[in-house]
C-alpha cells in the first residue's frame, strides 16, 4: 500500500503528450452535459454554415490547443469553441444553429 | 434526463489484462446504470486545484449493478493512465462522472447481427457489448475482428476465448501486426478492405457494426464497411486518437 496521501502522489504525474488528432463528439460528452444540463451526446444539432443536422456524438473534435473546438462533420465549419480556464468557461455557440434536447420516451 | 454529476468511486479489484494494461472495478453507491458502449469521466485533482480529466470507456455489462469495470491502457508519458497503473491501490476513491454517451451504445434489445470492430483498447467498450449479449442469453449472431500487435498484448484474450467456445453465435477473428507466435493462423496485418469484406460476409447486410480504436483504424473501418455496402446510419464509430492517455 502506498500511504502517501492521493495529492503528493497526484502532483507527481504531470506531463501530458499533445493529442492532436480528430476525435468523436462523445469524447467530450461530459463537457458538453456538463453546459447543456444533460447528455447530448446522442441529440440533433444543426451547424450553422451548411445547415446538415448531426448527432452531437459524431461531430469532429479537437483538443489540441487551449481549447476544444467542435466542427461539422459534413462541411467541417466550427460549430462550438469551449474554453476551460480557472475563472470560468467560455463557450462559443455561433457556429451551431440548434441542439435538440429531447426528453426520454 | 439526469444532469451528468461527479461522484466517488472506490477502487476495488485491480486486474491486469496485459503488461500495459489493466482493469479497474470502481464501486459507484448512486450508480444510475449504463448502457454497453458508454464511458465515464474520471477527474483527477491535486491539492493546489490543478485538475485533469479523462474519458474511459466501461468495460463491464450493465448487468452488475453499482459498479463498473473501466479498462485502462498505461501510456508513458501521459499524466492520468501512469497514475492509474502505478499510484491508484484498493480503497483509494476517485472523482468519475457519467454514464456518458447516447450515440455509440449497443443493447441486445437493438438486435443484430453485430460486428464490433476493434484496434488495441478500442476493444473496451465493445467488450461491454459483448459481456451484455452473452448475459442476455439472445444468440445474436456476432463477430469481434480484433486487431493487436502481439498476442501479449490482446486485451481479455482468455475471456474472448471463452466466449467464443460458448458456440452461441459469437466468435472472434485476431489479426496481429506486428509480431505472431509459431503456428499463428490468423490475419498479420492491419485491418483492411478485405478483411473487413470476410468478417462481414456470414453477417450480412442488415449488420449493425461498431468500431473503435486509433482515429486512423476507424477510418479505415467505416470508409471499408460502406463500400461493402454497409448503410452508414448502421456503422457507429468513437475515435480515440493517436493512443489515449
Amino acid at each position: 500500500m502506498d500511504e502517501r496521501p492521493m495529492d503528493v502522489r497526484l502532483a507527481e504525474m504531470r506531463d501530458d503528450p499533445a493529442i492532436d488528432l480528430v476525435l468523436d463528439g462523445s469524447a467530450v460528452g461530459g463537457m458538453l452535459g456538463a453546459i447543456f444540463g444533460s447528455d447530448v451526446t446522442g441529440m440533433p444539432g444543426e451547424c450553422a454554415s451548411c445547415h446538415t443536422v448531426s448527432l452531437m456524438g459524431t461531430m469532429r473534435v479537437y483538443l489540441r490547443g487551449p481549447g476544444t473546438v467542435i466542427r461539422c462533420p459534413a462541411c467541417s465549419q466550427v460549430v462550438l469553441r469551449i474554453a476551460e480556464t480557472p475563472r470560468g468557461s467560455m463557450i462559443d455557440l455561433r457556429g451551431i444553429a440548434f441542439v435538440r434536447i429531447e426528453h426520454p420516451s | 434526463m439526469a444532469p451528468i454529476t461527479w461522484q466517488l468511486g472506490t477502487v476495488g479489484t485491480i486486474r491486469d489484462e496485459t503488461p500495459t494494461v489493466r482493469s479497474f472495478t470502481l464501486a459507484l453507491p448512486g450508480w444510475s446504470g449504463h448502457r454497453p458502449g458508454q464511458h465515464v469521466d474520471l477527474r483527477l485533482t491535486a491539492e493546489d486545484g490543478y485538475s485533469v480529466e479523462r474519458s474511459y470507456s466501461i468495460a463491464s455489462e450493465p448487468e452488475r449493478s453499482g459498479e463498473v469495470d473501466i479498462t485502462v491502457e498505461r501510456i508513458d508519458g501521459g499524466e492520468v493512465s501512469p497514475f492509474l497503473h502505478e499510484v491508484v491501490v484498493p480503497g483509494d476513491r476517485l472523482e468519475i462522472r457519467g454514464p456518458i454517451g447516447g450515440y455509440f451504445v449497443w443493447e441486445a434489445a437493438l438486435g443484430g447481427p453485430l460486428l464490433l470492430v476493434a484496434g488495441g483498447s478500442g476493444v473496451v467498450p465493445l467488450m461491454a457489448m459483448a459481456r451484455h449479449r452473452a448475459r442476455s442469453g439472445m444468440s445474436i449472431p456476432a463477430r469481434l475482428l480484433f486487431s493487436s500487435r502481439t498476442s501479449d498484448e490482446i486485451i481479455y484474450r482468455d475471456e474472448l476465448d471463452q466466449l467464443a467456445a460458448a458456440s452461441d453465435g459469437f466468435d472472434v477473428i485476431h489479426t496481429l501486426t506486428r509480431e505472431q507466435p509459431l503456428g499463428w493462423t490468423g490475419f498479420t496485418r492491419r485491418i483492411d478492405e478485405a478483411m473487413l469484406a470476410d468478417a462481414l460476409e456470414p453477417l450480412g447486410s442488415a449488420t449493425r457494426a461498431y468500431a473503435c480504436g486509433p482515429t486512423a483504424l476507424v477510418e479505415v473501418v467505416a470508409n471499408g464497411l460502406v463500400r461493402l455496402g454497409l448503410p452508414p446510419d448502421r456503422i457507429r464509430t468513437e475515435r480515440f486518437g493517436p493512443t489515449g492517455t
